[in-house]
C-alpha cells in the first residue's frame, strides 16, 4: 500500500463567485435578507477606507506604522458578523476589520499605531480582546476564556484570530490541543494571506492549514476568505456548533495580503506584481457590488450616500486623530498594578519632582 | 580597506566574514533571506551563500533556539536572529534551559557555539514589544555571554568574536544606532577581547559607565558637561556578562564617583551589578554612592512617551550633578 502524503481534500467554500454569482453550498446555506447584504457592503467600503486612510495618515507622518487589511475585509466581515453579544474575539494586529464589526472606535485602534496607547479599549465591553502583537499569544488566551465560558454554562462562544505564519507557533498549536481536550467553546480563524512578512506559506506547511485540524480531534473548513457570504455562513456554523457544545473548529480563510505587511515593508523584495495582480481579480468588495447591482438590491442614491458616509468617516479619523491626547507619564505609573506599589510609587514621586525642577528653571 | 559603514551594515560585513571563514557558519531566522531582516541586517548574504546557510525559518522562535542546539550538537555554528527584543521570549526556555546549560550538563563534552543576536532598546517610535531591553534575563542567566557595541567598529568585531566562541554568546543590537555611522577597516584584527570595556572619553570628576545605545547620550552629556567644567569618564562596557570590572573599578578609583546609565528599568537592572561591585571594590575611593539611571518599573510605554522613560542627557547630567553634589 503506498503510504499517503497528504489528504486530498482541498475543497474551498464559497457563496458569491468573484463575478458576483450567488452560488449555493448545501453544507452551509446561508439566509441573508437584503437590507443584511447591503449592511454587508456597507461594512467591506468602511472598512476598506479606514484602513486607506490609516495608510495615509501614516505617510503623512501621523501614525508610526499601519498594517493594512487591504484584501481581506471580507474575512473579517464575515467572521466579524457572525459573532453575538456575549462572544468573545481575539484579534492580532490586523483585525481592523472584526473590531469595526464589534463596535471598537477605529480611532482606539488608529491610536495604536501611532503610539498614544498599547490597548485601551474594554475587552468586555465591545467583545473584543486586545490587539496582540506578539504572534500565537492570544491562541491559548482564546482557549482559556472559552473554557470559562463553559464553565459559566454561557451559550457562546470564542473566535480568535491569526495569520499563516502564525499557524508554526507553539503556542497556537497548544491551544489547538487544550481546546480539543478540553471541548472548549472556541472557533480558530485563520487568515491564510499567503504571506508572513516576506515568507511565503511554504515555509509554514506543506498541506493546506485547515487539514491541521483533523489531526488535534476537530474539524477544519477552508473558505474563500474573498467571499464575504461564505465567510459569514461557514463561521455563523461553527460558532454555533461551538456555542451547543459541539466543541472548537478550525477555519481557514484563504484570502491574500494586497498590501505590504506593514508600512514599514518593501514587498518588492520578496514577491512579483504579477502575482497581487491576479489576486486583484478577486476582491472581495467588487463582487459584493456587482452582485447588488445584478440583483437589483440597490440604486445610484444608495451608492452616493455611502461615499458621503465614507469622507465623514475619513473626515472623522483625519481630525480626531490628530486631537488624540498624548498618554500621560502618571497613568504610566499608576496603571503598572492594580494595587498600590511601593517601588512604582517611589520612581513615580522621584519622576515627578525630576520634571518639576524644569518647571522651576524655566519660570520667568 | 576601511569603509564608512552604518552599525547595521557592519553587522552585515562582520556576518559575511564569518561566513566565509566558516563552512559550519550558518544563519537562521525569520525573513533574513530574500527580505534580509526587517534591517536589512543581513542583506545579500542569503543571494550570496545560499538558502542552506542562510535559513529563512518558520515562524516559532522556540525552535529556531532549539534547531540551533541541534545543529550546535552536530558540529554547526548557528547564529539564529530574532526579530525583536519582545519576540525573544517565545524562545527564552530553550535559552535558559537547554542552551545556557549543555555545557555544564555535559561535563564539557558538547559545546553550544550559537550566537543569538537580536535587535534591542528603544527611541524609535515602534509598537508594543519592539522597544525592550532584556539584558538583565540573558546576563543572568549563568552559561550565556552577553555583549553589545555601541559603534559600527566594535559592532564589526564583536559579532566575529561572539560566533567564534564556543560559548553562546547573546549578541544585543541597540536598534537606534543601527544609521550611526563610522570609518570601519574590515581587514583589521579586533582591538580588544570580547569580555573587555573600554573607556571611551577620559575624564576626572565622575566615572559615567553605560553600554549600547546608552554610550552615545552619554558621550553627549560627557561634551555638555565639559562647558560647565565637568570632566565626565565614560566607560562602555561592550561585554554584560561577564562584566569586565577592572575596567570600570580602575576608572572609579581615578574620579571618586560613579553613575551607571542604561534604557532598561534600574530594579535589578546591568546598573544593580556594577553598583555593588564598585561599592565593594571601591568603597574607600568613593566620595559618594553609585547612582543609577534608567527606565522605570512600568512596561515600556507606547511610543508618545518613550522620550520620558528613556534616559536622555538632562537625566544623565541631573545624576552626575547629583553625584557630584555629596
Ligand atoms: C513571536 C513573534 N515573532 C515574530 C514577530 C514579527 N512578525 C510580526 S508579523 C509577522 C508575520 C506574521 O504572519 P502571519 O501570521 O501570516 O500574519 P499576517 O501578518 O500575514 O497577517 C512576524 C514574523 C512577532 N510579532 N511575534
Ligand atoms: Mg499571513
Amino acid at each position: 500500500m503506498a503510504i499517503p502524503t497528504h489528504a486530498v481534500d482541498d475543497t474551498c467554500v464559497q457563496l458569491l463567485t468573484p463575478e458576483g454569482e450567488r452560488v449555493a453550498n448545501a453544507d452551509f446555506p446561508l439566509d441573508v435578507s437584503d437590507d443584511e447584504l447591503r449592511a454587508l457592503y456597507r461594512d467591506l467600503v468602511l472598512v476598506r477606507r479606514v484602513d486607506a486612510e490609516a495608510t495615509a495618515l501614516q505617510r503623512q507622518g501621523e501614525l508610526g506604522l499601519w498594517a493594512q487589511v487591504l484584501g481581506q475585509e471580507a474575512a473579517q466581515v464575515g467572521a466579524g458578523r457572525a459573532l453575538v453579544s456575549g462572544d468573545m474575539a481575539f484579534p492580532t494586529y490586523r483585525e481592523h476589520g472584526v473590531a469595526w464589526c464589534r463596535g471598537v472606535d477605529p480611532l482606539a485602534v488608529l491610536g495604536l499605531f501611532r503610539g498614544t496607547t498599547n490597548g485601551g479599549w474594554s475587552p468586555e465591553e465591545h467583545g473584543f480582546a486586545h490587539y496582540t502583537i506578539v504572534i500565537g499569544d492570544q491562541c491559548p488566551q482564546a482557549v482559556g476564556y472559552a473554557m470559562g465560558m463553559q464553565h459559566d454554562a454561557a451559550e457562546n462562544a470564542a473566535m480568535v484570530f491569526f495569520g499563516d505564519g502564525a499557524s508554526s507557533q507553539g503556542d497556537v498549536n497548544e491551544s489547538f490541543i487544550w481546546a480539543s481536550v478540553f471541548n472548549a467553546p472556541v472557533v480558530f480563524f485563520c487568515q491564510n494571506n499567503q504571506w508572513a512578512i516576506s515568507e511565503p506559506l511554504e515555509r509554514q506547511t506543506r498541506i493546506p492549514l485547515f487539514q491541521r485540524a483533523w489531526g488535534f480531534g476537530f474539524p477544519g473548513v477552508r473558505v474563500d476568505g474573498n467571499d464575504v457570504l461564505a465567510c459569514l455562513a461557514v463561521s455563523r456554523q461553527m460558532l454555533q456548533r461551538a456555542r451547543e457544545g459541539a466543541g472548537p473548529a478550525l477555519i481557514e480563510a484563504f484570502t491574500y495580503r494586497m498590501g505590504a505587511h506593514t508600512t514599514s515593508d518593501d514587498p518588492t523584495r520578496y514577491r512579483l506584481d504579477t502575482d497581487v495582480e491576479a489576486w486583484r481579480l478577486r476582491d472581495p468588495l467588487e463582487r459584493v457590488r456587482s452582485f447588488l447591482h445584478k440583483q437589483q438590491l440597490v440604486d445610484d442614491a444608495f451608492f452616493a450616500e455611502l461615499d458621503d458616509e465614507s469622507e465623514q468617516l475619513a473626515l472623522s479619523l483625519r481630525d480626531g486623530l490628530r486631537a488624540l491626547p498624548d498618554p500621560s507619564i502618571d497613568d504610566l505609573f499608576a496603571n503598572a498594578y492594580a494595587e498600590p506599589h511601593s517601588l512604582v510609587e517611589r520612581q513615580h514621586d522621584e519622576f515627578a519632582r525630576y520634571l518639576a525642577g524644569f518647571a522651576i528653571e524655566n519660570a520667568p | 580597506m576601511t569603509e564608512t559603514l552604518t552599525m547595521g551594515r557592519a553587522i552585515n560585513q562582520g556576518l559575511r566574514c564569518a561566513l566565509e571563514r566558516d563552512p559550519k557558519t550558518l544563519l537562521m531566522g525569520e525573513d533574513i533571506g530574500r527580505l534580509g531582516g526587517v534591517f536589512r541586517v543581513t542583506d545579500g548574504l542569503q543571494k550570496d551563500f545560499g538558502e542552506q546557510r542562510v535559513i529563512d525559518t518558520p515562524l516559532a522562535e522556540s525552535s529556531i533556539l532549539g534547531a540551533a542546539i541541534g545543529l550546535a550538537m552536530r558540529g554547526y555554528r548557528p547564529v539564529v536572529e530574532i526579530q525583536f527584543d519582545g519576540l525573544v521570549y517565545v524562545a527564552f526556555d530553550q535559552i535558559v534551559s537547554q542552551l545556557a546549560k549543555m555545557h555544564a550538563r555535559s561535563a564539557g563534552r558538547v559545546r553550544m557555539p550559537v550566537t543569538v543576536r537580536h535587535p534591542y532598546g528603544g527611541g524609535i517610535g515602534a509598537v508594543e514589544h519592539h522597544s525592550e531591553s532584556p539584558e538583565a534575563y540573558f546576563a543572568h542567566t549563568a552559561g550565556l555571554r552577553v555583549v553589545t557595541p555601541s559603534n559600527p567598529v566594535d559592532a564589526f568585531h564583536l559579532v566575529q568574536q561572539a560566533i567564534a566562541s564556543d560559548d553562546p554568546v547573546v549578541f544585543l543590537e541597540p536598534k537606534r544606532r543601527y544609521w550611526d555611522k563610522a570609518e570601519v577597516d574590515v581587514g583589521s584584527a579586533p582591538g580588544l577581547p570580547m569580555g573587555s570595556a573600554r573607556v571611551v572619553r577620559s575624564g576626572t570628576d565622575v566615572t559615567l559607565v553605560s553600554y549600547g545605545p546608552m554610550v552615545r547620550t552619554c558621550l553627549e552629556a560627557a561634551a555638555a558637561a565639559e562647558g560647565d567644567g565637568t570632566s565626565i569618564e565614560v566607560v562602555d562596557l561592550r561585554s554584560l556578562a561577564p562584566l569586565d570590572l577592572k575596567t570600570v573599578i580602575d576608572s572609579v578609583r581615578r574620579t571618586g564617583r560613579c553613575v551607571v546609565a542604561h534604557e532598561a528599568s534600574v530594579f535589578l537592572g546591568m546598573s544593580a551589578e556594577v553598583a555593588a561591585s564598585v561599592t565593594e571594590e571601591c568603597f574607600y575611593e568613593l566620595e559618594s554612592p553609585v547612582l543609577r539611571v534608567g527606565g522605570f518599573h512600568t512596561p515600556y510605554p507606547p511610543s508618545r512617551l518613550e522620550h520620558h522613560y528613556l534616559p536622555d542627557l538632562d537625566r544623565v547630567l541631573d545624576a552626575v550633578d547629583r553625584s557630584l553634589a555629596y
